[in-house]
This record gives C-alpha cells, structure tokens and sequence, in this order.
C-alpha cells in the first residue's frame, strides 16, 4: 500500500527561500501576527482601530504587490520550513487567487475604516478589530493556499474569527443569529474535513498540485461520491439552495461594517472553493454532475429574487442579494466554459464591492432615519441628495443595468451559456435580474422619492467616506471594464488549464 | 481492522445525524461533537492502519524502507480535535448565553432574528 507518496525523491530544499518570495504568505501572516497582537492590547481600546486599519492599508498593498507580480510572473510557491512539495505546505497563488485576496483586503480596509466611527467601546474591549484582523487573515489564506487540508484550517480561522465578529454586541438577534450561523457552518467545514480525509486515503496526498497530477491516473475510486461532497460544503459555505438557511438567519443582524464584511466577502470564499476544487481538481466529476450545480444555481439566484422581494427590512433585503448573486456565480461553475467561469469569476469581484457598499449604505440609511423598514423610510431624496445619487449607482450596479459593475459579467455569463446550449439558466439569470431590479427599484421609489411621513432624525451624520469609494469602484467596473475582464479570463484559462499551476509547485519536469 | 473501524464510524455519524435532527440546541451540540468524532476516526482509517511498524528510519539508511505506520493521519487528526473542541467550547457557551437570553433552547421557538409574521414590504406607493 503506497501510502506515503514519493517515496525515494529528495525532500529539502537547500537554498534559502529568497526574501521576494516572503510576499506570497505576507497577505495572510501579517494580519494573523497583529491579531493575535491586538489581542494582547485589548484593554486600549484607542489602540484598536488605528492599528486595524494600518495593518490592513499593509495587507492591500502586499497583496496588490502579490497581483502585479502573479500578473508578470505567473503563479508563485513558497513551501513552508524548505521542504519540498508534497512534504510541506505549499502556498500557492494564481491569478485567481491573488485577485480575491486583493479584493477581500481592501474591502476589510474599508469595512475597518467605517467600524472605526460607529463600533462602540464594549464591541472594541470585546475585540471587535481583532476578529476583524484575523477574519481577513483566514480568508487571505484561503485564497494563497496550495494545500487543502491547510485550506480547511483557513476556513476555521476565518469561521472562528466571524464567529466572534457575529456577536460582539450580544444583543438578542445577535445570538440568535449567530448559534444557527455557527451550528450549520460548523457542519458544512466538517463535511469539507470529511472529504478531505476520504481524499488523503485514496491520493495519499493533499497538496492541491500534486492531487491534480494524480487524481486522473487513479481508476476505480470513489471520485464521484468526494466531488459531490465537496459541493455541498462549499456550497453551504457560499449560502446556495438548499443549504442558505444560516445567510438570511444571520447576516441582518450585527454592526454593519460586519455585515458590509460578510456579505461582501465570506460568501465568495465558498464560491472561490468551488472554483478551485472543483474546476482544477475535479474537472471530469464536475461535467457529470453539471446538471445538479445548474439547477443548484439556478433555484438559488430565483430563491434570492422572490426573497428579496418579499424583504421589508433592508438589510435582509441585501442579504437575499448575497444569495442571488452566489446563484449567478454558480451559473458560471455550471456552464463550466472559459467564458462562462470568467463571467463567475467577474461577477465575484463586482458583488463584493456593490454588496459590501449596499450594507454600508443601508447602514447610513438606518442612521439618518432610525429605520431600516420600507413602510416607514421615505425623502430622502431630498435631505440627502448625494446619498441618492450613491444609492441609485448601487441600485443599476447590484441589478445589472449599466453603467453599473453588475453589468458586464452577467453579460458575459448569458452570452457563455447560450453558446454552451443551456437556455433555462441563461433564462433564470435574466429573470433572476428583473425581480431583483424590481426590488431594488421598489426600494429607491420608497425610501427617496416617497414624501416623508416624519421628521429625519439626525441631520449630521458625517460624509459616507468608503460608501463613496465604493460606489466609484463600481461606477468604474461598469465604465472601464476591460482590465477586469482581462484579469478574469487569465484566472480562468489558469483554472481549466491546471499545467501552469502544477508546473509552478513542482517545476517543469514534474 | 478497516472493516470494523468503518462500521464504527458508520455507527458515529449515524448518532451524529439523528441527534443533530432534534430541535433542542444541546442535542444538536451532542451531535456536532459525534460528527467531529466520526471524521477523526474516518481521517484514521483513510489513512491504512498499520501496526508495529514505527515509521522510523534505520540508522544506516537515509530513508524509509518498507510499509510502516503512517504519521499524517495522526497529525491531521490532532489538528482537527484541536479545532472541533474549540469550536465546540465556543458554541457551549453561546448556547449557554442565548439559553438564558431568550429563554429557550428549541430552535423553533428560536425567533428573534427573524420574527414570525413579519410585516410584507408596502404594495403602493
């Protein structure tokens, strides 16, 4: 029994790793050492936010250096403690995967930057910015590994992190929320251990790299069983039908920077999974069950429209957003096609910023008039008139009309399944859109146009600084989209074509 | 020896399942805790049992000859216990908490997040 795998190669690596080269964990060590640093100061509270934010301005731009050089460069390794592959850890970052990470470090700077006004100091005694250091920390580690049974650990890092994130605060829907966000994201990891556990014992390897080189030479194994696994945790994890339930249970109900955070980003860790197991790992089980993450994908994105048109509240309105648009990158998995997964991977990018600002702004909305309800919201138009203007950006970006971000890749996304011959998801992805510009248009006549029924509470509330930014960035996805598109078809050939990515662990001969 | 282990941890996730079906919260915990147990033991058996043979290399060799033990299995283990009682420590508590905040531990009378009977948003302008 061939348990351990290449027995006989040389297993150390006698040079130094080059200081360069540091780069590739930098995104994800840095944070993780200024939580844990954080946590040690917890009793100054002023410390907190500034630290926070300076050691996530750090991680951005580590990680924005990390994508100009995958961009240049190709993928990149660093294995831990010079071991070489497969013995030790692999950190391994693509294109795919230095995106995401850049994207989820800037929008934890921005959601740390609107925390730093509004969590109050018992949130901050509790450790509200440390959780916030160390979510990004778990996710940005996600998204550089090369090794699954390490990813599974990144997932617990960030879930344990979002955990505490979830209830600083302890009031009641916060715990209620977050016993069911913890009890079914616990089991959807314990679903991804399990297939991992089934994986070692067939490949006899967890390095990502190496199982991609094994996997097809091995006959007559389980395959099918661990690739339908691995879909429904990540599944659960990125909040798809029928396993979504902890979204709409939980997302509503702490600080807004957190949900802003949530929303924005720890769905697409889920999505990013799927991506990368799936696609490069398992590309021969995946074109079988196509069909099931077709209508997977599907349900999910008309689930997100009905309920978000059912919502009243506007933070669990956005939250049927998140669930919408996990459906419409699903669509991207399901047609399976180049084209197809850039659209995915395109349409990932834009949901993080358009949601991530559709939380903060709903934020700014409950500030200013002490209510998040479509019956009782009304003039704002004319109080806040640049809110407006934000909010109407936010409203095309989010339902894909232009000039918003949402656009484009739901373009690319009906354009890709309709050459791959699959008319009812092209169909759901654009019905999907209408009720959900139904909603989002039910929500703008209301809370701006509607004549006010009371006095707006508070008229100072500070400039929406990162809202604004945001709002740009998304303005800017939807004007200038070619470098986006561009990054997301490199990310996608390297997700079909996984030579690159074996060559660059293993070097050309492997 | 894989036969049974398999058998046990078919009996495991079984009680894991049933008990995490219930409505009250600390059965669901029991059963989280079954589950996680479950998974070790299939990590265990995944990875060959294979006794009396330390995976240590002879003196006079510079690597390992022969089928022995294999020790990755056991580390990924001790990982995930590590993890799983964490998770199960924090999730004792919160239950604790929200046991005596909302004064219930069944999940369908678990309502504060989302209320039952929730107004509709407004049909007319």
């Amino acid at each position: 029994m061939a348990v351990l795998p290449n027995a006989g190669a040389d297993a150390l690596l006698m040079t130094p790793t080059p200081l360069a080269d540091w780069l590739v964990v930098a995104p994800a060590v840095l944070p993780l050492l200024v939580g844990a640093f954080l946590i040690i100061v917890r009793k100054r509270l002023h410390w907190q936010a500034p630290v926070a934010i300076t050691t996530l301005a750090l991680v951005s731009l580590a990680s924005i250096a990390l994508l100009a050089r995958v961009w240049s460069e190709g993928t990149l390794v660093m294995t831990m403690g010079r071991w070489l592959p497969p013995f030790g850890i692999s950190f391994t970052v693509d294109l795919l995967g230095a995106l995401f990470a850049v994207a989820n470090s800037l929008i934890a700077l921005g959601c740390a930057i609107s925390a730093s006004r509004r969590v109050i100091r018992s949130s901050r005694r509790y450790g509200y910015f440390a959780f916030l250091v160390l979510t990004a920390a778990g996710v940005n580690g996600t998204f550089t590994t090369g090794d699954i049974f390490n990813m599974y650990v990144w997932f617990e890092v960030f879930l344990i992190s979002s955990f505490g994130l979830l209830v600083v605060g302890s009031t009641r829907a916060q715990l209620d929320g977050t016993m069911k966000y913890g009890v079914l994201n616990l089991i959807g990891t314990t679903l991804f251990l399990i297939a991992t556990g089934l994986l070692y014992g067939i490949v006899g390897t967890l390095n990502m790299a190496d199982i991609m080189r094994k996997l097809p030479l091995i006959e007559a194994a389980p395959l099918m069983t661990l690739a339908t696994l691995y879909l429904l945790a990540f599944g659960m994890k990125a909040a798809a039908f029928p396993v979504h339930a902890w979204l709409p249970a939980s997302y509503h109900t702490p600080e807004n920077a957190t949900s802003a955070y949530f929303g924005g980003v720890l769905t697409k860790v889920g999505v990013y999974a799927l991506f990368r197991v799936l696609v490069m790992m398992f590309p021969v089980q995946l074109l079988e069950l196509q069909t099931v993450v077709a209508w997977v994908a599907g349900s999910t994105m008309m689930l997100g429209a009905l309920g978000a048109l059912a919502q009243n509240d506007l933070r669990r309105m956005v939250g049927f957003q998140v669930i919408l648009g996990v459906g419409v990158m699903m669509a991207g998995l399901a047609i399976g096609s180049a084209p197809g997964l850039a659209g995915g991977i395109f349409y990932a990018l834009h949901s993080m910023v358009a949601i991530s600002a559709a939380y903060l702004l709903v934020g700014v909305i409950e500030r200013r008039s002490g209510s998040a309800s479509l019956n009782a919201l009304g003039g704002l138009w004319k109080d806040v008139p640049l809110l407006g203007a934000i909010a109407f950006v936010l409203v095309l970006s989010l339902g894909g009309l232009p000039p918003g971000s949402g656009l484009w890749p739901k373009v690319m996304l009906v354009q890709a399944a309709l050459e791959a011959g699959r008319g009812w998801l092209t169909a759901a992805v654009l019905v999907s859109s209408l009720l959900s510009v139904i909603a989002l248009g039910r929500f703008f006549l209301l809370t701006f146009w509607r004549p006010s029924s009371t006095e707006s509470r508070s008229k100072h509330d500070g400039t929406p600084r990162v809202l604004g930014v945001l709002t740009v960035v998304a303005i800017v996805m939807g004007l200038y989209p070619e470098p986006f598109v561009a990054a997301a078809v490199r990310a996608s050939d390297g997700l079909l074509d996984p030579a690159a990515y074996i060559n660059a662990v293993f070097g050309e001969q492997g | 020896m894989e036969a049974v282990m398999s058998l046990l941890v078919g009996c495991f996730f079984a009680a894991g399942v049933y008990l995490m079906l219930s409505k009250a919260i600390i059965r669901i915990l029991i059963g989280i805790v079954l589950f996680g147990n479950a998974v070790n033991l299939l990590i265990f058996t995944a990875g060959r049992i294979t006794r009396e043979a330390p995976p240590v290399i002879a003196p006079d060799m510079d690597r390992l000859t022969g089928i022995a033990a294999n020790p990755l299995p056991q580390a990924l283990i001790l990982t995930a216990i590590v993890i799983s009682f964490s998770f199960f420590a924090f999730l004792l508590v919160l239950a604790l908490r929200t046991y005596q905040e909302l004064g219930s531990d069944n999940t369908v009378q678990m309502r504060v997040a989302e209320p039952e009977g929730d107004t509709l948003p407004p049909l007319g302008y």
